[in-house]
């Protein structure tokens, strides 16, 4: 089985099928990751822009690396440092990088919607790398294949996403791809971090985090950023962490078996404390090498690569 | 001149007409309705109207010409071209040109530039305050002497409740109507369409009803604090429709309009970040819609307008954040009207053209919007059954910003006659 689609733009759009072939694709994926010699030439000749609006480090340097691993070209665009600074629109942007002949683009823009508009322009594969507050669909793809990993299914747990949902890319992919794998998702934090009518969507919410919590499988905790706090949606950092912080003590209320799950950077002590951080049910680590892993797997899928493992 | 229109359905609201005849022009005005025959008129003199229905000019009291300093958008040729195309007759243009049409000197700038263009009538809405910032009064009565036909700081809406009462105070005063877009700043919060759950699966910062509505209220109670003439554009709520029903029942001075959008789309338009879909107010949900068809159903909305809003093609292909608000409507509203409207049963006719001929002539004391004889000879023809797929490049305006493209409607202005010429016939307009 193949990728039927010509763009990852987030996982609404996505069927459970096409999830399952990306996350065992992924999991064939990450053992060439495990080997000495990381190469494979399974993208030799191909070649991939990376184009991010937005301050990265994990999510840039984890397409590279995917990228390089299976002997792709890339190309890092940073807008503050191109053309963009002295006006270019996106549109012209993208149709000067695609005179270049790349196969893929991978963006990230602080708009919602903008990689949908990129796809729009253009026939080649464009991956959102996360658009606003809309979807980050690899990092949803991450955060299944992680708890896939540890859990042995997606099928029938419970997960609680905590903390700023509103302007949440990564909740809205997480709720989308794990409802679609049959997994229960709660939405957890306060009122003012919860979006409008969230109550229609496939999820339970939350404002108190000892019921949010409570006998969870997955706690996935999102970063609080200062800039939500000077603008009045929670009052201070320290009645956030009262409230909503990860502690130990609060770990007690999920399952025995719970594991914690963050997209990064954290705010240690803010949203999650420290001891619960490092802790070996923390699986921050883990998540980011599933990284690599399964943008390994799309750029395979997407440019033509079957759900086969590659030969070692 | 004389000018004979043949076996039409005559339908003019402001005198409860509805009837099957003649309408006779004679040199520039309405010289008779019902048997009147061709006599000595000569042959090209006759336009055979039979199916047809014949209505006062279309007004339209909400639209953007962008002249002076947006002309890469529309200017007032081409703004003219659209509403001759369109079925408009006549129209008032909103201030939020550059330099803002908050001087005299502007007024009678573009009552100049319409004259020179000569195709319908253009009436000049003078701003409320000084650039539009809500700091200052504008030169409202020597607009008004000027030719202003309303006054509006349109989407720069005043936020400071005693500068508003001020304003109300003083158009009072000067018995001109104030147009108010109704929108609470703090609540919009830069918001980019309605707040609910389209929203919120889209990742785009919402705007809710109460940011209208909240300020719908409160310029209905200045209204009744100052006596003054408020007409309230673009409607888009349910309660901003209840508002406002509330209002005229105890008395109130007040108005409103909506325009097709609302009640021809939901915020589903938005679903694949359609900018042309972004507008402000925003597209609301199917229950706003139905508020808003009740509301022009039972008379609490008096106008529709269209909001026409050019902008660049330029400007709307970019990232849904970025892209400004707005959408063309002159070339789209009778095929709206009739389609959403009319052929569905929300609307008799006569009651849905009153709101674009009597209704906004009314508010804005014109002498227009009736086919009274002796009155000027503006007049719209419609085919009502005529079926058509929307095309933004036949367009006259010169941008084509709409989310329409490729809809199927029913009803299309066929002539449309100013002052006893006819200037547009099957959407070419003829110069």
């Amino acid at each position: 089985m193949a990728l039927k689609r010509k763009d990852i733009l987030g996982l609404e759009e996505i069927t459970r099928e096409e999830i399952e072939l990306i996350l065992q694709t992924a999991l064939s994926m990450k053992e060439i990751l495990s080997r000495p010699i990381k190469k494979v030439p399974a993208l030799r000749g191909r070649s991939i822009v990376t184009l991010f609006y937005e301050p990265s480090t994990r999510t840039r340097t984890s397409f590279e690396i995917a990228a390089k691993i299976m002997s792709a070209d890339t190309s890092s665009i940073a807008p503050s440092t191109s053309s963009v600074v002295k006006g270019e629109s996106l549109k012209d942007t993208i149709l000067t990088l695609r005179a270049m002949r790349p196969d893929v683009f991978v963006i990230r823009h602080q708009a919602s919607g903008a990689p949908h508009f990129v796809a729009s322009l253009i026939p080649e594969s464009v991956i959102n790398a996360g658009d606003g507050m809309h979807e980050h669909p690899t990092q949803g793809l991450l955060d299944m294949m992680t708890i896939l990993e540890k859990k042995g299914k997606l099928e029938g747990l419970t997960v609680a996403i905590v903390g700023d949902i509103l302007h949440s890319r990564v909740a809205r992919s997480n709720m989308w791809g794990l409802t679609k794998m049959g997994a229960k998702v709660r939405f957890v934090g306060p009122k003012t971090l919860i979006p409008p009518e969230a109550n229609r969507l496939p999820v339970e919410v939350y404002t108190n985090i000892e019921e949010g919590l409570k006998d969870v499988d997955v706690i996935n905790v999102l970063r609080i950023q200062l800039e939500r706090m000077k603008k009045g949606l929670f009052p201070s950092l320290r009645e956030y962490t009262h409230f909503f912080g990860i502690t130990k003590k609060r770990l007690k209320l999920a399952k025995d078996d719970v594991i914690v799950l963050h997209p990064g950077p954290m705010n240690r002590g803010v949203e999650i404390m420290p001891d619960v951080a490092d802790c070996e049910i923390s699986m921050v680590t883990t998540q980011v090498t599933n990284g690599v892993a399964v943008r390994m797997a799309l750029l395979y899928l997407l440019l033509g690569g079957t759900g086969d493992a590659l030969a070692s | 001149m004389r000018l004979l229109l043949k076996g039409g359905r005559i339908v003019d609201p402001s005198q409860n007409l509805d009837t099957i005849g003649n309408l006779l022009i004679k040199n520039g005005k309405i010289a008779g309705i019902g048997q009147v025959e061709s006599g000595d008129l000569k042959p090209e003199q006759v336009e055979d109207v039979t199916s047809k229905v014949v209505v006062p000019g279309l007004i339209d009291m909400h639209v953007h010409f962008r002249e002076p300093g947006f002309e890469y958008k529309e200017d007032i040729t081409t703004g003219s071209y659209a509403a001759a195309a369109g079925g408009f007759t006549a129209v008032a243009c909103m201030p939020n040109t550059n330099p803002v049409a908050d001087t005299r000197s502007v007024i009678e700038f573009i009552l100049c530039r319409a004259d020179e263009v000569g195709l319908v009538k253009v009436y000049p809405i003078g701003a409320l305050t000084k650039e539009m910032k809500g700091e200052e009064m504008a030169e409202i009565g020597d607009m008004l002497e000027g030719g202003a036909v309303a006054f509006s700081d349109d989407a720069f809406p005043l936020q400071n409740s005693g500068l508003m009462r001020r304003v109300m105070d003083y158009c009072a005063m000067l018995n001109t109507p104030v147009i108010t877009h109704c929108e609470d700043l703090s609540l919009s919060d830069e918001g980019l369409m309605n707040e609910g759950i389209t929203s919120t699966i889209l990742g785009l910062k919402g705007i809710p009803r109460e940011a209208e509505e909240i300020m719908v209220a409160r310029n209905i109670m200045l209204a009744r604090l100052t006596n003054c003439k408020l007409h309230i554009a673009h409607v888009s709520t349910r309660g901003s429709v209840e508002l406002i029903r509330h209002a005229k029942e105890t008395g109130i001075n007040i108005t409103c309009e909506t325009c097709p959008q609302y009640f021809s789309l939901t915020e589903e338009a938005v679903r694949r970040y359609d900018t042309n879909a972004k507008i402000n107010p925003p597209l609301r949900t199917a229950d706003d819609v139905a508020a808003i068809k009740e509301g022009l159903a039972d008379g609490t909305i008096d106008v529709i307008a269209t909001d026409h809003a050019p902008h660049a093609i330029e400007e709307k292909e970019t990232e849904f954040a970025i892209a400004p608000s707005g959408m063309v409507g002159l070339e789209t509203a009778v095929g709206l009207v009739i389609t959403e409207l009319v052929k569905p049963g929300e609307l008799s006719l006569a009651n849905a053209f009153m709101k674009m001929t009597a209704a906004p002539a009314r508010i804005l004391g014109l002498d227009a919007g009736t086919l009274e004889i002796g009155k000027p000879a503006n007049i719209t023809v419609i085919d009502p059954e005529a079926e058509w797929i929307v095309d933004p490049s036949k367009f006259h305006s010169r941008s084509k910003n709409t989310p329409l493209k490729g809809k199927k409607l029913v009803g299309l202005p066929v002539l449309t006659i100013v002052d006893g010429k006819i200037i547009a016939r099957n959407q070419e307009v003829i110069a």
